[in-house]
This record gives structure tokens, sequence and C-alpha cells, in this order.
């Protein structure tokens, strides 16, 4: 456990620059968009008078210079002040917090099933490499990785929703149905299914692939040779000599595709219309709210972040040459 | 360069690939000839049904444009992006990858974290706040996607700069006296750029798929017609109109899987490997 | 001289199509004797490897094997493991890195000795000891990047007979380390070539150190036998010129013997 403790200790001190470099180039782009807060707000308003408008400029601090409105709004999100949304009229943080967890939950749904079939398939494609099997799967998940999600989330909708009516076309939960505790969770599961698919099946194809080619490099590698002369059952040397060896860049490809995962949370959940981070985004854009666009990518900056750390912590108890100096990266 | 051609063309990959692209290509060279004029352009009754009207072979959409035309034009668009995307992206990977490299000290190290800080920010995300500042326009767009495709590259590019560095060459040519720049172009760039080509594959795809997806939200570009489009006005009448929306689905599946095979081809077939299965 | 273990008889090995075949081995005849120690001398390429890999039947699919391997000397068709433990040359390799010692050296005895894994846990305690794996309490549950090249090397030893196979082929299992392990590693084989009563192939380019132990000596050229015999004739009235040709390269050096009192046993 005291390798994953420096390693995470190491990953978070050489995080901070990094997050610095994006709070700071967000909070320029978005300040070089044309008109401000203000303005946006006065457009909701309907228009208003100067003096107004001088009044909410000094109130939001948008009459200050540059620099120091850069240095006011990282002060403010040391004290988690992500600032006030526009659009919503609400704190940014508030928003944020309220949609966050739709997110997370179908990002881990995503995640899981992705992994868990995408690895599994992988197996069945890699144990016998070049057999028939192997190469349906390869062109199979080659097909799949070439399908955008929104649209994947629309033939599923047309399938499973309008033809069969086996799901839900929309929506994270039944609305108004009065259900709690575990009835709700059954709901919430039920409305998700299609969504965590169009998400999930783009990973799944990435993780196929990945699995099969590690296993096939696995295939080669002097251990399995040894594990065949001492005579080893063949499950044994495919799941615990190969496929446990070939695991470890899937990992690593977990965190990598943790920012590319949370980008595509956005169409989906516009697709399906879950009230998520992903769709708070794209409500940020068309409202023109810089400050809860501003914030929605720090968050989700800080997000990569944590799922790397999760996912260093992860590899670190998988490979035990993790920090002996050994390590394949 | 021949006998990488010759055994892309042995692999079913490859083939399969080149073929897919050179049709979509096609398709997109075409566009103007045989549907002259905006594709944006009301041409009939909406929601004319494909194979009723032979003016309009695919029917029309539920403002009445032509859906034949549409998929045409937006061959055009999503070729351009992608292409225009990856070259784009690749230039400015390539520059920061050898500065980066050549420099080193402070400036590669400053250079390096701005690299990590656009990796964990989500490309889609950063594409979406580029285009909402500056305006959807074509140019932005391209701009706009190639802002989350560029770190790739840039990594790439410095390794093998780094790596090429520390050879004999590059070091008898600093001192006849060249100038640094002159040996980043001239010596190090040719060296560094077969293993970044292969990430050209990647990045063309994903650029589809992003320029899609920003017009399926309706960030896209308002003047041009794009596959993404296409399917966000066809999802309004999914269920009376299924065809509108999962046509042109099918051309961005087929031009990302013919990149993507291509591109597997040709790694294949630079790195001197026969077709395997 | 009972009979022998395993009798090879016109054994060639080849790859490639009909009009472009290349030879691994050809046409062999070799006896393996029950109980001693036979020493597989060669370059690389000359095929003593490939037959390792036959003897164990690990050869790769796309090979083709004429002639035949009889094992008089058991039973039933010799099982890869059970029958036959195998060291190969680079112990870095051998084991798998994200396993435990434990676990690797344990797992043959479950396979073939129907072990339960508490049990084979224990035998791989006792194997590592017999291999003198310093502290192997604590190296079953550590990996092998935690050990030198010449540990490694014990441990794939320990691995291979875990089964208490009758057979050992130790393929080039020193030509990876330093002199002295070296020495250390063919130590360890004798003795426990001796307690256990196993037969022995010990695969090796260098024929100073197959002179240390081995009671018979083959020795291979391009794919082929070229001489074979007990070690004392074939080290002191070789016939075939290659044979001379690497004693010559070797005596030079008067090398000393690794093992005392062995060559004549």
């Amino acid at each position: 456990m005291h390798r994953a403790l420096t390693l995470t200790r190491r990953r978070i001190v050489s995080s901070i620059p990094v997050l610095l470099i994006v709070i700071i180039g967000t909070f320029l782009l978005l300040e070089a968009a044309p008109g401000d807060a203000v303005d946006a707000y006065l457009l909701s308003l309907g228009g208003g008078d100067a003096g107004l408008v001088a009044e909410l400029r000094q109130s939001y601090g948008l009459d200050q210079s540059l620099v120091k409105r850069l240095i006011l709004y990282v002060g403010a999100l040391l004290r988690f002040d992500l600032g006030w949304s526009v659009a919503f009229d609400r704190p940014v943080l508030d928003l944020i917090a309220e949609r966050l967890p739709n997110t997370l939950w179908l990002m881990g749904a995503a995640t899981a099933l992705a992994f868990s079939l995408g690895s599994l398939l992988g197996i069945v494609a890699g144990a016998r490499p070049g057999s028939l099997t192997d190469r349906a799967l390869s062109i199979g998940s080659l097909a799949l990785y070439a399908v955008p999600s929104f649209w994947l989330g629309l033939v599923l909708v047309l399938v499973f929703a309008v033809a069969l009516r086996w799901f839900p076309t929309a929506g994270i939960e039944t609305i108004a149905s009065g259900k709690t505790g575990l009835a709700r969770v059954a709901d919430i599961a039920w409305h998700l299914v299609l969504p965590v698919s169009a998400l999930g099946f783009i990973y799944l194809a990435l993780f196929l692939r990945m699995m099969r080619t590690g296993m096939a490099e696995a295939w080669r590698q002097d251990f399995v040779l040894f594990a065949r002369a001492r005579g080893l059952a063949r499950r044994r040397i495919v799941l615990r000599h190969v496929a446990r060896n070939a695991l470890l860049p899937l990992v690593t490809m977990l965190g990598l595709q943790a920012a590319a995962m949370l980008g595509g949370s956005v169409v989906v959940e516009s697709v399906f219309a879950i009230p998520g981070f992903g769709r708070l985004a794209h409500e940020a854009v068309s409202g023109r709210d810089a400050p809860l666009l501003t914030g929605i990518i720090i968050v989700s900056a800080v997000l990569v972040i944590v799922v790397n750390l999760l996912v260093d912590i992860a590899y670190a108890a998988l490979d035990p040459r993790v920090g002996s100096g050994e390590a394949s990266s | 360069m021949n006998r990488v051609a010759g055994r892309l063309m042995r692999s079913p990959e490859g083939v399969a690939g080149f073929c897919l692209l050179v049709l979509l290509a096609a398709m997109a060279l075409a566009a103007p000839l045989l549907f002259p004029g905006d594709p944006l352009v009301i041409v009939g009754r909406p929601l004319t049904a494909p194979f009723t009207d032979p003016a309009l072979p695919l029917g029309t959409d539920r403002l009445g444009r032509d859906v034949a035309a549409g998929l045409m034009h937006g061959a055009r668009t999503s070729l351009l992006v992608g292409l225009a995307t990856a070259l784009v992206a690749l230039a400015a990977g390539a520059l920061v990858g050898t500065v980066a490299g050549l420099a080193g000290g402070l400036v590669d190290e400053a250079l390096m974290r701005v690299v990590d800080a656009f990796q964990i920010v989500p490309g889609f995300l950063l594409a979406l706040a580029f285009v909402s500042v500056t305006g959807a326009s074509l140019p932005v767009i391209i701009l706009a996607i190639a802002l989350g495709a560029w770190t790739g590259p840039a990594r790439l590019v410095r390794a093998e700069v780094l790596s090429i560095r520390e050879r004999d060459y590059v070091a008898s040519a600093r001192v006849i006296g060249m100038h640094p720049a002159e040996i980043a172009l001239r010596e190090v760039l040719p060296n560094a750029l077969p293993p970044v080509l292969a990430l050209t594959a990647v990045i063309v795809a994903t650029a589809v798929l992003v320029e899609a997806a920003l017009s399926f939200l309706g960030l896209g570009d308002p003047n041009v017609v794009t596959w993404g489009s296409m399917i966000a006005e066809g999802r309004n009448v999914l269920r009376t109109a299924p065809h509108l929306s999962i046509v042109p689905g099918l051309g961005l599946v087929a031009t990302v899987l013919g990149v993507y095979l291509l591109g597997e081809g040709l790694a294949d077939a630079m790195a001197g490997r026969e077709a395997r299965g | 001289m009972s009979a022998p273990l395993a009798e090879i008889r016109g054994l060639s090995v080849s790859y490639g199509r009909d009009d472009a075949r290349s030879f691994a081995l050809q046409d062999v005849d070799l006896d393996i004797a029950k109980g001693r120690r036979l020493a597989v001398i060669g370059e690389s390429g000359s095929g003593k490897s490939t037959l390792a890999l036959a003897l164990a039947g690990l050869l790769p699919p796309q090979a083709r094997i004429e002639g035949a391997i009889g094992w008089p000397g058991l039973a039933h068709p010799p099982v890869a493991g059970r029958d036959i433990g195998m060291v190969f040359q680079d112990p870095g390799g051998s084991l798998n890195p994200v396993l435990t010692i434990g676990e690797q050296v344990a797992e043959g005895a479950v396979r073939h000795l129907g072990l339960d894994w508490r049990a084979a846990q224990s035998h791989a305690l006792a194997l590592l000891e017999r291999v003198r794996i310093p502290d192997p309490q604590a190296a079953l549950g550590a990996y092998p990047h935690q050990f030198s090249g010449g540990q490694r090397q014990r441990i794939a030893i320990a691995a291979a007979i875990a089964a208490k196979p009758g057979l050992l082929i130790a393929d080039e299992p020193t030509s990876a380390l330093d002199m002295v392990v070296q020495a250390e590693i063919v130590a360890l084989l004798d003795d426990l070539v001796r307690e256990a009563g196993m037969t022995l192939v010990f695969i090796t380019h260098d024929i100073a150190l197959a002179s240390g132990f081995a009671d018979d000596i083959a020795v291979f050229q391009r794919a082929r036998l070229v001489e074979k015999g007990p070690a004392q004739a074939v080290l002191t009235k070789p016939t075939h010129a290659y044979t001379k040709h690497l004693l010559a390269a070797q005596i030079d050096f008067s090398t000393p013997r690794l093992i005392d009192g062995a060559a004549d046993a």
C-alpha cells in the first residue's frame, strides 16, 4: 500500500500546475467571447438601462482589469466558489453538484460494461489467435468502433424503445412516479440501459481490440512456453498467464479514455434527455453562459485527474513491478 | 514506397479501406457536378418518400430538401473536416514537439505541462467552448477539433526528436553550424514523421466523429450540409421517417471505418508485415 | 544397461513449403538412457533446442515432423510437466512477472499431483528449500523481479520439477548467467538429478561445461547428429572433425572441471 500512497502523492503534486494551466486557459478563452455575462443576462431580460449595466458589471467584478479578475476567480476557486450561472441564475457549483451524479452513473455503468464485456470477448478472441471466432470478433469490433455514439443511441431508441417497446425512449426516471428506494433504483437502471449501451459500445470495441492485441503479444512470451512445458491446463494458461498480462494495458487505457468518455456523455445525454453534466455543458453553450461553461471545464479536468489517480492505484495493485524501477510504464 | 503499396494491396483491410474511401471521395468530388446548387434549398414536397420521385431518388426531408444531394455534399464536409483537422493538428503537434525536444530544459517542461493540460480537458468540451466563443463556421470548427487532437502528435514528435538528437548525424550537423531551426526541418522532422503518420488515421476518424457530434448538437456550420445536422434534422421525424437519420449515419460509419481500415492496412504494410487475420 | 527412457528414430523437423523446406533437425537417431546425464552439444541453430521441444511435444503447429520418438521406459506417452520437466535459457522470461513465486511453483503440482492449493503451497515451500532459495517462506509471496537472475533460474527449476518428472531437459540453463552463478546452477542440477534419480538432458554450446558432469555426449551440427557416445570416449577419442574442432577450441583454455568425479560415473 505504501507504493500506492507514494504514487498518489506524486500524481497530485504534478497535477497542480497542469490544473492551473487549464484554469487560466479556460478563463482566457471565455473572456475572448464577444459580450460578457451581463450582456447575456440583459438579453434574457430584454434589455436594460446603462445604470443597471454598470451596477451589474460591478457586482460581477466585470469592471476590473483582466489580471485582477483572473486572480479573483482563482481565489474564489480555492474557496470552492465557481461563480454564478447567468442562464440558471444559480451558483455554478450547485448546478454541477446536482447534475454530476447522473453522469457519473452513466459513465461508471458504461465503463463497467465496456471493460468487462470487452475484455471477456477479447479473451475469447485472443485465446485462439487467427481462429474464425477471432476474425469475426476483430471485424465486428472494428465496425462497432466506427459508430458515432449519438447515432447508435438513435438506432437503439428506434429498435428497442419505439419498435420493441422494451425500454423508455428518454429521461433518467419515470416522471412523478412516486417510486422510492429499490423500486426507484430499478427504474433509473431501466432508463439507463440504452444510454449506457450507446456510450459504452465504442469502448467495448476498443477494449476488445486492445485485449486481443495484448493476448497475441503475451502468447509469444517465454513464460507461456514455460507454462506449456509444465503441462498446465489450457484454461489456466489462457486466463492466468496470457489474459492476466494482457489486462494491464487495458487498465492504463481506462485512464486515457476518461476525458473522451466525458465528452461523449455530452451527446448521449442530449439524445436521451438525461439531466446530467454533459447536457449541462450543452445548455451552457446554448445559453451563452460563460461562468457555467468555465466551471464545467474545470470540474471535468479535476474529474479526469481523479479517474487517473484511481487508475494508477488499480494498476499498482495489479502489477507488482510498479514502483520497483522495473515497471513497464 | 512501392513495396508498401504492394503489401497494402495484398491486405484485406487495406483494400477494403481504400475502396471505401475512394468511393466516398468520388461522392464528395461528384457532388457539385451531380447536384449543382445549394443542397440546403427546398426543392420538393416535404417528406417525399425515397424511390417515389425519379428527380428526388432518396426523397426529401422535413423541409423538402433533397436527401441525395445532402448525402453527397455531406461527404464533402466530413472528408474536408477530417483531413484539414489532421493537417492542422499534425502541423501544430510537430511544431510544439520539435521545439520542446530541441530546446529542452524549462521550455520543454512548460510546453509539456501545456500538453498535459490539453489532455485532461475533454476534447469535445473544448471544441464546444471554442465554437461557442467564436461562432460556428467550418474553419473555426476545424480549429476547435484540432485543439483536442494536436497533443498526441506533439508527444510523439518530441520523443522522436529526443531520440534522434542523441544520434551522431545531428551532432555533426550542429558542428557544421546549422541554425537549430534548420536542423529541425532538415534532419529531425523527416525522421520523426513515419510514426506520426500512423496517428493520422485516428485523428481523421475522431475529427469526422466530433464534427458530426457538434453538428448534431446544432453547433456546426449552418451554411453547409453535414451528416450530423441531417441526423439531427431527421430525429424530429424518427418514428415516421427513420431513414432520414439512419442513412447519413451509415455514411459516417463508412467513412470512419474506411479510415481505420486503411490506417491499419498502412501500419501493417509499413511495418513490413504480410496480411493477417 | 536397461531399456532406454526414450528412443529417437529417424527424427526430422522441418519448416516451410515443399519447395523451400528448411530443416531444424534431420534424420536423428539417439537413445536417452534412464538415470543418466546426456549432454547435447552444438552451436545455436544446430538443432539442439528443436530436439528439446520435440521431446516435450512443444513444437509449433506449423512444424513438419517425420520419424518417431518412442518411450520404452514409460508405460504411457509422456505428459509435459508430469513426465518431462523443462528449464529454459532466460530465467527472467520464464517466469510470469505478475504472478507470485508460490503460485508458479505450485501450479504444476496442483495440475499433475492432484494436490489442493494449500498442499501445493507447502510442496512449493519444500521445493524452494531444495533449490536453496534464501527465506523460502517469504519467497512464496514474492514476485520474479525481486530475485537475481541465478535465483530466478533456481525458482524455474523448482517449478519444472514440481510434478516430479523422470526426465529433466535443461536448454542452455546457464548461458544467460555469469560464470560463478553458472557453476552453482550446474551443481544444483547435478544434485537434484542424483537425489531424485532423474534422467537429465543438458543442452549447451559449451563443451567444457558439459564435459564436467555428463555421462553421455551427443554433438549436433547443422541439424544433424554428428557424434554420440559415452562422455569419456567422445572427449578423449573424438571421431568427427567438428567434435575435434570444438575440443581443440576449448581445451587450450584448460577449463577447470566444474563438478568433480562425475564424468566417469
